[in-house]
């Protein structure tokens, strides 16, 4: 009799634990794809339908809002600068922050740890704080408006994440196997190149696309530190301001869209990226 | 020829002395094993012999070369790591052929080295897997084979086998010992496990707290070992200890017995006798046994003489039941004295 009231209850809390499950996965769902529903609804409008109220479910396949923004003056460039950005970000990020990362795993230094708070503390200055001396500075050396000046900002951004992720990635990696290739004839460097690397690639893929997208979303320092070469962010920021509804909506879109497409091609490596210690 | 000598080798990371003044000479070709308990420094030691760490002091030589200066694969080593350490990213093929390649060796001479230390360790049909593939014994031979491939005149191996299962070690015991004979290697083996030690050493250096206790044959570490720990470490059960005070002559006393013992100067020495070198006389020393367990042909005995505890292997058809008295004598020629100052043994 006792017994089956047990099971009863447990069966019970099970259950309300699967729907609090449920709920909470369909609500976590819901935030990140609902705004992103109705971007996508208004940017295929037309543009009295962005206005109107209630909205419809399926979008119209309007394009003008779109083919307004392929014909937009500088936004090619806008692109191109973007991408510019980015990739330098990329690179800058995984070349310095790697090797940090690599010594963080595998080397006892004084000061480690103070070290990795430090890189943590990196984030905590407000960006808007440094833009003002950072934009005097850049002027002075003649950094300001190019595209390389920026790289160097979104780098510092991108940087905390490279060296920590890379850092987890070859603590993942036991030093034995190091090791092992120094006496079958490696040095450091090549030990490195052939045992090492090839076991984080994956990871470092991931790491760079991640700083990819941070340079890509940015806007506050693009948008401070350049005026002819704006990136596309800034470019849409200044330029939106002043649009009408369905444009931005448009613009929006273009933004979102592929920072989307980047981290769903990489997503199996950020998964991994926690996992990767037990791997 | 690979004659490895090791001259005052000493270690300490920080304030900690994991090695002190280690020397230690180990013949071309022979079979070295380091035995010692868990922290003793025998990883340490294998470790800077393969340059993997660097001494604090002290020099290495192979083959009369010195080579603590060079770096791991200017040694002429190759080393099997005690977690295998085999690369997940490769095959089995290109684990075994990875030393070979570095060594920029034509295809076909990889292949053909690659095959012939496959067969050796019993592994051709995994070259094509990859190390996720592997059970823990296949692995382990992956990381021998890869070693044996390098063709190095010295290899070192961290307790190649302490991961196995007990029948497979005793297999790969015997495979390993064979293999290596035949590659006229010079061999240095960790391992805690004496038994380990014994069936395969051609010379056992017994290893505590960062010291060479004894460096010598099985057997000679077996019967003679050179201190108390030698004494107390070797041998299931190890030796047993009574206290032994001097009698005038070269005659000593023992828990109320008076042996025959060395001619020195002593006020104090330690008598060891191994367990299964007691034998049931008419006279002896009087142990009450406490308790009986059969082994088979033999039964162990745990007993009580005078107060400590003493240990003695007999023929299993005595019958021997706890609280019985016996009278016990050591066989002429087994009993070991040590002097409890210094700890060595005393002839
Ligand atoms: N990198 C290090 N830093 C500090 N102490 C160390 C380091 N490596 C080893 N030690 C210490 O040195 C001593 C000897 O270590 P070692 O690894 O040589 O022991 P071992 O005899 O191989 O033991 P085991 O049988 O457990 O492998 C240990 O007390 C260990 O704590
Ligand atoms: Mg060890």
């Amino acid at each position: 009799m006792t017994d089956t009231v047990a099971i009863d209850a447990s069966a019970d809390t099970r259950k309300w634990g699967k729907v609090l499950y449920v709920s909470t996965v369909v609500f976590l769902c819901a935030w990140v794809l609902v705004p992103i529903y109705f971007l996508l609804i208004n940017t295929l409008s037309s543009p009295e339908t962005v206005t109107s109220f209630p909205k419809p479910f399926w979008p119209e396949f309007d394009l003008a809002s779109l083919t307004f923004f392929a014909g937009f003056d500088g936004m090619l460039s806008a692109l191109k600068n973007s991408i510019i950005v980015a990739a330098m970000t990329m690179v800058m990020s995984i070349v310095i922050g790697a090797p940090a990362g690599y010594a963080l795993s595998r080397f006892e230094f004084r000061g480690k740890g103070t070290f990795r708070l430090l890189i943590l503390l990196t984030r905590a200055f407000p960006l808007p704080l440094l833009a003002l001396p950072l934009a005097v500075l850049f002027i002075r050396t003649g950094l300001d408006d190019t595209a390389f000046g920026l790289a160097l900002v979104h780098t510092t951004l991108a940087i905390p994440f490279s060296v920590l992720i890379t850092f987890s990635l070859f603590s993942g990696i036991p030093i034995e196997l190091e090791e092992a290739a120094w006496t079958l004839g490696c040095n450091r460097l090549t030990a490195f190149q052939k045992v090492v690397l090839p076991l984080i690639l994956p990871g470092i893929t991931a790491s760079a696309i991640f700083a990819f997208v941070i340079s890509w979303n940015e806007v506050f320092a693009a948008a401070v530190l350049t005026i002819e070469n704006r990136t596309l962010t800034a470019f849409l920021l200044q330029n939106l301001n002043t649009s009408p509804l369905h444009l931005k909506f448009a613009g929006g879109f273009i933004l979102v869209v592929p920072a989307l497409i980047f981290i769903f091609a990489v997503r199996k490596y950020l998964f991994a990226m926690w996992g990767i210690a037990n791997r | 020829m690979a004659e490895i000598q090791i001259k005052n080798v000493a270690k300490s990371f920080g304030a900690y002395q994991a090695l002190n003044d280690i020397n230690l000479t180990i013949a071309d070709q022979e079979f070295m094993v380091l035995l010692g308990a868990s922290g003793c420094g025998k990883s340490t030691l294998l470790r800077i012999i393969a340059g993997l760490e660097t001494a604090t002091s002290g020099e290495v030589w192979i083959g009369g070369r010195r080579i603590d200066h060079l770096s791991p694969k200017d040694r002429g080593i190759a080393m099997v790591f005690q977690n295998y350490a085999v690369f997940p990213h490769l095959t089995v093929f290109e684990n075994i052929g990875f030393g070979l390649r570095m060594q920029k060796l034509p295809n076909d001479e990889v292949t053909r080295r690659v095959e012939r230390v496959a067969g050796l360790m019993h592994i051709e049909m995994l070259l094509k897997r990859y190390s996720g593939e592997l059970s823990g014994g296949q692995r382990q031979r992956v990381a021998v084979a890869r070693a044996l491939a390098m063709e190095p005149d010295v290899i070192l191996m961290d307790e190649p086998l302490s991961n196995l299962d007990a029948l497979l070690r005793m297999e790969m015991r015997a495979e390993l010992k064979g293999v290596l004979a035949e590659s006229k290697t010079t061999a240095i083996y960790v391992t805690h496990d004496q038994v380990e030690a014994m069936s395969m050493a051609d010379r056992i250096s017994v290893m505590h707290e960062g010291n060479i206790v004894q460096a010598a044959s099985p057997i000679e570490v077996y019967r003679n070992p050179a201190a108390e720990f030698v004494a107390s470490f070797i041998g299931n059960p190890p030796m047993n200890f009574l206290p032994a005070n001097p009698q005038g002559g070269g005659k000593w006393s023992v828990a109320g017995q008076t042996w025959d013992g060395p001619a020195t100067e002593k006020p104090l020495l330690q008598f060891a006798i191994r367990p299964e070198d007691m034998m049931q006389t008419e006279e002896g020393l009087t142990a009450i046994a406490k308790v009986v367990e059969p082994l088979g042909a033999h039964i162990l005995v745990t007993c009580d003489v005078a107060g400590s505890q003493f240990r003695v292997i007999l023929d299993s058809e005595m019958s021997v039941r706890p609280g019985q008295k016996l009278t016990l004598s050591p066989q002429p020629g087994r009993a070991r004295w040590f002097d409890p100052e210094t700890t060595l043994a005393v002839a």
